[in-house]
């Protein structure tokens, strides 16, 4: 059983105490307990299970404007009392920075919403493993199917988050997660692909059979794949890599990043950086939402932020810290975005993939080919060639590349949006990059 | 050297006990047992950005028969938490029987000092270097815009128990000391990256006024960067520079000849053990061995002393990286690979420092040699594809080939080749091998763990560079 709401609290106001005792200002604190179970298959048989327990606690102490930070996972009195010692130690010998300071009262979280981010259903080991079994068997199915990997984990978790202006909350979460791995092969090539799920409610994942079945459908569909010449031409993401835009976009509005003017987005608020048509959401408490929460982590209450509105950058993500560097309220974004989405587009897929006469629709990219201070980017992909809306081939070992400042204002989005990721794009069209292939 | 058993109800002789009655119808296993003391402390923005401490202490107990691995792992270490472990374990492996192998490599070898780094050098002389680096940087050029300096170090202590009451220890310094800069010029922005460390104290690496050379590196490679043109889209000849480029051997080969991969013949290379890899001249071994090397481990995350494998010999593939679980299913033995990121993870065989050896040409020969193509002096971070054999990594630092002439710096392209096939395209292997600064981290299956890198020069003769210009 993960540690309940008292144990976490007691150990909360324990650190806060002494902290306060050896002559801190300020100090925040947060204890965490997470549990998970896993059960990992591989060829239709068992090959690795393995439970995780582990507490976890952070603390930082303040001495006006200074402060410094420890993390333990020994929670023993005698042993948090030494590192808050050393911690207040570090505090009083790091420099002063004047924008170090707890997040402002009045924007911390007064009430604690039901958002339904827990399950308290225990599904067991046994229970993983008849599923496990049931995909297992579908996924290898096919002949061409060579090797099947995968992998049920069940994870609980609590923590309370507490600081000497007297915010102490907290709440349990879960989540509930399936993945396969399947490799096929035929006579030119080996190829891999995979499919996942993940839900706070055990009765929201993907069946075991809908998931071992697109996971061989989507491996299959890969083998003998061509290289292609080097040409600028049009590019179709599917919805598993267009959220990664996403993840670069968040990175760069991030108030840290344009604090240190290390970002390509930079001075951009208020101007138009994706076309018209584009909306950028981050919705913090979605109904059982993989990235709902209620307070980010240092308890600032985070509400629904439009980041991009027609195209308009309206919004960074703003911590305390950087917040005060830039004269900004924190929107309690501290630790990133939570629900992230590209609003949906007004055209069907199949419609998009008929726009132009020739596409590569990418499904897998690699590599880490994203540049936040300049906007460059470069990775490797695979994918399919198409022509006339209709998949012809799989295409590998090629790149693509461009800027996102160019790519963002040359999105174009499908009406296929759904909510399976705490960041989700419909599928996504971008004109005008390069491929380099033969 | 951490003593696991002096705060805890559990004793040396009940965790021996509860170990061996665990582990007494399996083939492997052990009790992992971890303490880490970590710090990091940051310079960003002119000030002490943060400034961390971290003491993390827990177990992980793994019981293994046939190909089926239990491991359940906790933060408390306590009679009840191993008991509870010892029984989920148990009840994983409840109808299988085995029979446990007691051999495991003994050595008295020593590959780095039983240092704490951490408090070898006071906090003050820490943030006055750090200070020391961000002036220096300031004052010497108006474009220098912006500096992020940082000093992580960590001292782990692990200890193996095995059934029997077999122990293994091992105490492992690591530090690394980093500078990135970001210069403006003309409204364009361009940032630069450099660190070393290893297995040694702070003062080790900083000597001689030597965090000076850090930051003249990483102001160099942002100041071409600065000058760097849209980089070339296409197939074409590509030189490599010698030393942290081996990051593609890395990626290319290495991860393809972990024991893992071949065992479950996910690899590419899973059929190839014998036969001609790579053009006549390529040698590539995996070492462990190299004194504080940041790859380098006196034993193994299992006990197993490590050592230097022979992947490939003159080109032929010689050896596969193994840890003992898929040396025992493959019919070998452990070639001292066997990692884990810290005691919350499965051991896997792992990369420790990866490196080609010399051959005899010159890098001058090698740009000479081509028309056309590109030839890449650093790299940021690699990845690869193990089943399909596609790898990539991106370039930081580039310069366009033209006429056997090294022309202007390149915007930072992702390079993308074939891992089974790329080695056959080396065409030159140069004199100049080089070790890495001792940067590397490698990742796999969400776990990371130190490593290094090596190689000469050496000249591709295709490869696909994947920049803008058509």
């Amino acid at each position: 059983m993960v540690k309940d709401q008292e144990y976490l609290k007691s150990k909360a106001s324990y650190c806060l105490d002494l902290a306060k005792k050896l002559g801190a200002t300020g100090s925040s604190v947060t204890v965490g307990h997470s549990i998970s179970e896993t059960v990992n298959f591989r060829n239709n048989t068992l090959d690795e299970s393995n439970r995780s327990d582990g507490l976890a606690i952070s603390i930082e102490t303040y001495l006006g404007k200074k402060r410094s930070s420890i993390s333990s996972s020994n929670l023993l009195d005698d042993n948090i009392k030494t590192l808050i010692e050393k911690c207040f130690e570090t505090t009083k010998n790091t420099p002063e920075d004047e924008f170090n300071s707890l997040p402002d009262k009045e924007l911390l979280a007064k009430e604690i919403k039901n958002l339904n981010l827990y399950d308290e259903t225990h599904f067991d080991n046994e229970k993983k493993i008849d599923y496990l079994k049931e995909l297992e068997s579908v996924a290898s199915s096919e002949e061409k199917i060579v090797n099947t990997e995968s992998s049920f984990t069940e994870n609980k978790s609590n923590f309370i988050l507490a600081n000497s202006d007297g915010f102490c909350n907290g709440y349990k979460s879960s989540s509930f997660s399936a993945s396969c791995v399947t490799v096929a092969k035929d006579e030119n090539s080996m190829e891999r692909d995979y499919e996942f799920t993940s839900k706070r409610h055990l009765s929201d994942i993907k069946g075991a059979k809908e998931l071992g079945e697109k996971a061989s459908e989507q491996t299959i569909r890969k083998l003998s794949p061509n290289k292609i010449g080097s040409e600028k031409i049009s590019i179709i993401f599917d919805k598993r890599i267009a959220k990664g835009m996403l993840g670069a976009f968040a990175g760069a509005i991030s108030s840290n990043a344009i604090a240190r003017g290390t970002s390509f987005l930079k001075d951009k608020i208020n101007e138009q950086i994706f076309s018209e048509t584009i909306n950028v959401i981050d919705k913090p408490d979605m109904n059982k939402g993989v990235g709902s929460q209620i307070f980010d982590s240092e308890g600032v209450k985070s509400d629904t932020l439009n980041l991009i509105q027609n195209g308009i950058l309206k919004n960074y993500l703003v911590d305390t810290y950087n917040g005060k560097k830039l004269n900004l309220k924190s929107n309690g974004r501290c630790g990133g975005t939570t629900n992230l989405y590209f609003d949906n587009g007004k055209i069907s897929f199949e419609d998009l993939l008929k726009i132009n006469s020739k596409h590569i629709y990418v499904t897998e990219t690699i590599g880490h080919g994203s540049n936040l201070v300049t906007g460059d980017y470069s990775v490797g992909a695979t994918g399919f060639l198409i022509e006339n809306g209709e998949f012809k081939f799989p295409v590998n070992e090629i790149t693509i590349a461009g800027n996102f400042k160019d790519m963002f204002k040359n999105i174009t989005l499908a009406s296929d949006l759904d909510f399976e990721y705490s960041v989700n794009s419909p599928t996504m069209m971008i004109e005008g990059m390069t491929v380099a292939g033969k | 050297m951490s003593n696991f058993f002096d705060k805890s109800d559990l004793s040396r002789k009940d965790a021996d006990k509860i170990v061996s009655d665990t582990l007494l119808n399996c083939d492997d296993g052990e009790l992992y047992l971890e303490d880490t003391k970590s710090e990091s402390i940051l310079l960003d923005d002119n000030k002490i950005k943060s400034s961390s401490y971290s003491s993390d202490l827990g177990f992980g107990f793994r019981a293994i028969t046939g190909e089926v691995v239990a491991y359940s792992h906790s933060n408390e270490i306590s009679k009840d938490s191993l008991k509870k472990s010892s029984e989920n374990l148990k009840s994983t492996l409840k109808s299988m029987k085995g029979t446990y192998n007691h051999d495991i490599s003994r050595s008295n070898k020593k590959f780095y000092e039983d240092i704490n780094p951490l408090e070898q050098k006071t906090l003050n002389s820490k943030l006055e270097v750090l200070n020391k680096v961000n002036e220096y940087l300031r004052k010497k050029d108006n474009s220098v815009k912006q500096v992020t300096t940082s000093f992580a170090g960590e001292q782990k202590s692990i200890e193996i128990i095995r059934s029997g009451g077999e122990v293994l220890t091992d105490v492992r310094p690591l530090i690394r000391f980093n500078v990135s800069v970001m210069l403006e010029k003309n409204g364009r922005k361009e940032t630069g990256v450099y660190g070393i460390g290893g297995r040694q104290s702070y003062d080790e690496y900083l000597k001689n006024d030597n965090w000076k050379t850090v930051c003249e590196e990483a102001f160099r490679i942002a100041s071409v960067n600065l000058e760097s043109k849209p980089a070339p889209a296409g197939e074409m000849k590509v030189v490599l520079g010698p030393g942290w480029p081996a990051i593609l051997i890395h990626e290319a080969i290495g991860h393809g000849l972990e024991g893992d991969f071949n065992r479950k013949k996910t690899s590419a290379f899973h059929d190839l053990m014998g036969q001609k890899v790579a053009s006549e001249g390529v040698t590539i071994v995996d070492d462990g061995t190299i004194d504080n090397r940041r790859g380098s481990l006196t034993i193994d995350d299992e006990g197993t002393p490590t050592e230097k494998t022979v992947l490939i010999e003159n080109g032929i593939l010689k050896n596969f990286m193994q840890d003992r679980l898929n040396a025992r299913l493959m019919n070998t033995k452990s070639t001292g690979s066997g990692r884990r990121e810290n005691y919350r993870h499965v051991v896997l065989p792992r990369m420790r420092n990866t490196m080609m050896l010399s051959g005899n040409q010159t890098q001058e020969e090698m740009i000479k040699s081509v028309d056309k193509g590109i030839f890449a002096v650093s790299f940021g971070g690699g990845q690869v594809d193990i089943t399909s054999g596609k790898f990539v990594f991106n370039c930081t630092e580039a310069y366009e080939i033209n006429n056997g002439k090294i022309g202007s710096p390149i915007k930072g392209a992702t390079l993308i080749g074939d891992g089974p096939s790329i080695l056959k395209e080396v065409s030159m292997v140069g004199n100049d091998m080089m070790l890495d600064p001792g940067i590397g981290t490698c990742g796999k299956a969400g776990q990371g763990v130190p490593v290094g890198v090596a190689q000469p020069s050496i000249l591709i003769d295709k490869m696909t560079v994947g920049g803008t210009k058509l």
